[in-house]
């Protein structure tokens, strides 16, 4: 009965209108706004914000959260999400360290730790698609299993004095950043570019879309769900190998609380919980963005205890901001 | 009303006072008049069937009686006094209860919990009064012999206690009125015996029963008086004994629709099968289901809402396959363990759930064209988005789709677009066999027309075509053969311009196996 919408539809809308409707549309020009907005207004209280010190210092501090969030939002697009990706930083980060300290080879205790992403990921890709346990519950408890498996090989200190090869990984300066922002910067761009033109990866829109259409269109519904937890949880590894390398050490509590910041990031970023949208590029805005205002936080002076609270402030104004964007277009007849 | 249940082959009992009656009821949706000036009374301690093909206007007609749409003219009594619902709490103040087709039970919880949804007795304290509802629970379900407590999980009962366990809900609103919406739609033989003998029972105890059913031969046992609706309008009411079942049917029936569906056109199609299918068998679904489809030909399908076409067809597409039966795609056997198998062996597949199961409704009319092909418009493992476009253009092109521009979200289309968005999916896949159900469902007369000209023009081309469709005209017009499914079988088989309506619709109401008045579609050839 709900056809009659079709008329409503078919008439013109004036040119300007239109555009401003499709810049709308694009989600990740909201956030860019926003950063744009929050940047001059810290750079007009701080001097210190606009150096090339504090530029870097920002960067690498989003880097972490910038290489799980590439991960995170070909997840969310898929219709999944992941809680446990700040105990597979720290698992990682552990297992690389204890395998160095036994005297493995760095190379290969690299690869060991690096491994717990795929290992992971497939378990949880596993649980969520086979056996029907929902996302939230099989990730939730993934985190509090990997994160005491972090506690059993660290030892409850964790694992330090590593050598400084393998501190090199995660220390060593090029052009100017540390290698943890090169990593950043490349797989965000890889990823948002395959995102959004590799066929496999289209093949998530579809899946969170709508996904019993996808499995009807012969889209292998459950292995797309499942490499997208293996790549998330894979890149929150590479996070933990560079953490540990750029601390010399890893620690048990590494990672902690970082899942709720990817994913708030992500969603920042256009992305969306139910599935079937996002970008790599908006939700990269969306961790800078989240970035910048800690930072900024921390030149003005403002007491540590308000980051979370401008954090959960942020995330509901953005995605406030876009649910009534939406309704209102739909009253459009859109 | 003292009516001895187990005479209810008997002639009906003597009817007792109308209780609910409507006059004159005419109600209009957004671009269809669904009811037009349509009377019913049903009197106390009768069963009283309401009939009509798919699209006749019983479930509108129940709605209006159990408040949840409001006539847009003429009036309802209750007792012969006028009243107006606002809403079902109004209708079940006044007695009225309506189960409708799916059931609206809570499986995790008990019997109990669901009977007194909502209305749960409260002691002193505002506390759920445990004793107070597990009893009057057991009160209403002993009469149905029901073997289960009240305690036990809804979840764990067979589909006929659950439907009991819905018509005790509708009875604990102290109902004299039980409107009963297709109950026995998933049912099986056995379960349909039982739930006939509760509704004798209650009858028995003075119920106005209103049953709406599809299977002429259950309302034939248990119904009192008919009522045939068609196209929205009241054909007539008639006692059980003073009418025939092909008087019901040929009311049923009548020729209005023909507007779009003219005569079968003998059509050439090939001798070489397209696909095969052998005694497939699947639990609840269908069973012993064989048939060769050929090249360009249209096979369709015919049959009631449950007879277990759409089961087969997703079946056939390996979204739930069958577990027994064989199946052959040009002559080579097949196993599809998903449809991402049979989209590869060249099968396409329109669901009748295009808004679930079909379409990505939040997606451009070009993205949902892409999906099923995305191996099609991809090179060296990119999407060639550009190639995407131009050939959803040039469907939305040929089939007329009217929208501003491939870009528009498919929501915002009216059914008969997004029915050929649809369309322009499956056939930018170029497939041999293409299943299509309910393909014209929800559009409106233009589009129909249009998508069976293509239809036709697609059989031309080769394409094996299995058509499922509840508008017998629509079948009659398009298929060069007919089965026809009931109760998960195929149980006639024509030829094109072989059957008429009241032939498909007598094999599709389960009279083609011998049943009285059964004869017309017995020797269709099997």
């Amino acid at each position: 009965m709900t056809e009659s919408t079709a008329a409503a539809t078919e008439r013109r809308d004036n040119p300007v209108v239109a555009v401003g409707r499709k810049l709308l549309e694009v989600r990740e020009l909201t956030t860019l706004l926003f950063l744009v907005l929050v940047s001059v207004l810290i750079g007009s209280r701080s001097p210190y914000f606009w150096t090339p010190e504090n530029f870097k210092a920002l960067v690498l501090g989003m880097s972490t959260n910038g290489i799980i969030a590439v991960g995170m939002t070909i997840l969310l697009v898929a219709g999944g999400f992941d809680l446990s990706v700040g105990s597979v930083l720290a698992l990682a980060g552990a297992v690389c360290g204890a395998l160095i300290v036994n005297g493995v080879p760095i190379p290969l205790a690299v690869l060991g730790g690096l491994l717990v992403g795929p290992v992971v990921g497939l378990a949880n890709g596993l649980l969520v698609t086979k056996v029907g346990i929902n996302p939230l519950i099989t990730t939730l408890g993934m985190l509090s299993i990997a994160r005491g498996a972090t506690l059993l090989i660290g030892g409850g200190y964790g694992v330090a004095n590593l050598p400084p090869e393998f501190n090199q990984i995660g220390q060593a300066v090029v052009g100017g950043f540390q290698t943890p922002v090169w990593v950043m910067v490349a797989l965000a761009v890889v990823g948002d570019f395959l995102l959004r033109r590799s066929r496999w990866l289209r093949q998530t829109y579809y899946v969170g879309g709508n996904a019993r259409s996808a499995r009807l269109s012969g889209i292998p519904v459950d292995r797309v769900t499942i490499v997208a937890f293996i790549v998330t949880a894979t890149f929150a590894a590479v996070a933990g190998i560079l953490t540990t390398a750029r601390f010399g050490s890893a620690s048990v509590t590494a990672g902690t609380g970082v899942e709720l910041l990817v994913i708030s990031a992500v969603v920042i970023g256009g992305a969306s919980l139910a599935g079937g949208e996002g970008t790599v590029l908006g939700s990269i805005l969306g961790v800078f963005l989240l970035q910048v205002i800690s930072n900024a936080l921390t030149l003005l002076n403002v007491p540590l205890y308000w980051q979370p609270i401008t954090v959960g402030a942020v995330l509901i104004l953005a995605v406030g901001l876009d649910a009534v964007s939406r309704r209102m277009r739909r009253l459009d007849g859109r | 009303m003292a009516v001895d249940p187990t005479i209810a082959a008997a002639p009906p009992a003597e009817p007792g006072p109308v209780v609910l009656e409507a006059r004159g009821v005419s109600k209009v949706f957004p671009g269809i008049r669904a009811l037009d000036d349509v009377s019913f009374a049903l009197r106390a301690g009768e069963v009283h069937a309401v009939v009509g093909e798919n699209g006749a206007g019983k479930s509108t007609l129940m709605q209006i009686l159990a408040g949840v749409y409001r006539p847009d003219s003429g009036e309802l009594r209750v007792d012969g006094a006028p009243v107006a619902f606002a809403n079902r709490r109004d209708a079940e103040a006044a007695g009225i209860s309506i189960v409708f087709q799916e059931l609206s039970l809570v499986p995790q919880l008990s019997i109990a919990e669901n009977v007194f949804a909502g209305r749960q007795p409260a002691n002193r304290l505002g506390l759920i009064d445990r004793g107070r509802m597990e009893a009057e629970t057991t009160a209403l379900i002993r009469p149905f012999g029901l073997a289960a407590g009240p305690r036990q999980a809804v979840g764990t009962l067979s589909l006929a206690s659950q439907q009991v366990v819905e018509i005790a809900k509708a009875l604990s609103v102290q109902a004299r009125v039980l409107i009963l919406d297709e109950p026995t739609s998933s049912l099986t033989a056995n379960e349909t015996e039982r739930l006939m003998a509760t509704i004798r029972d209650l009858r028995a105890r003075g119920l106005g029963i209103v049953y709406i059913s599809h299977h002429l031969r259950e309302v034939f046992a248990i119904a009192d008086r008919i009522t045939v609706l068609r196209d929205g309008t009241y054909r007539g009411t008639w006692r059980r004994n003073e009418v025939t079942e092909q008087q019901i049917v040929s009311e049923m029936v009548g020729r209005s629709f023909a507007a779009v569906s003219g005569p079968y056109r003998p059509r050439q199609f090939g001798s070489e099968p397209i696909l095969q299918a052998e005694g497939l068998d699947r639990d609840r679904e269908f069973s012993d289901i064989s048939f060769t489809l050929h090249r360009g030909e249209i096979l369709g399908l015919a049959g009631l809402v449950g007879a277990g076409r759409s089961e087969l067809a997703s079946s056939l597409f390996g979204l739930t396959p069958p577990q027994t039966g064989t199946l052959e795609v040009e002559g080579r056997p097949v196993r599809f363990a998903a449809p991402v198998d049979a989209v590869r062996a060249g099968m396409g597949y329109l669901t009748e759930d295009r808004k679930q199961a079909g379409l990505f409704l939040a997606m451009s009319i070009a993205r949902n064209v892409a999906a099923p092909n995305l191996g099609r418009f991809s090179r060296g493992g990119l999407v060639d988005d550009r190639q995407v476009g131009r050939v959803s253009l040039e469907y939305m092109e040929r089939l007329r789709i009217r929208a501003r521009d491939v870009e528009q979200k498919v929501l915002g289309l009216s059914g008969g677009n997004q029915q050929k968005v649809l369309l322009a999916m499956w056939l930018a896949t170029e497939p041999r066999i293409l299943i299509v159900d309910e393909p014209t469902r929800g559009v409106d007369v233009g589009a129909k027309a249009e998508i069976h000209e293509l239809l036709l023009h697609l059989a031309d081309q080769g394409v094996g075509i299995i058509l499922i469709s509840s508008e017998l005209p629509e079948v009659l017009h398009l298929s060069d053969s007919i089965a026809v499914m009931y109760r998960g079988r195929i149980v006639a088989r024509y030829r094109g311009g072989e059957a008429d309506e009241d032939v498909l619709l007598a094999a599709a109401a389960g009279l083609a196996d011998g049943g009285p008045g059964a004869e017309p579609g017995a020797d269709g050839g099997h």
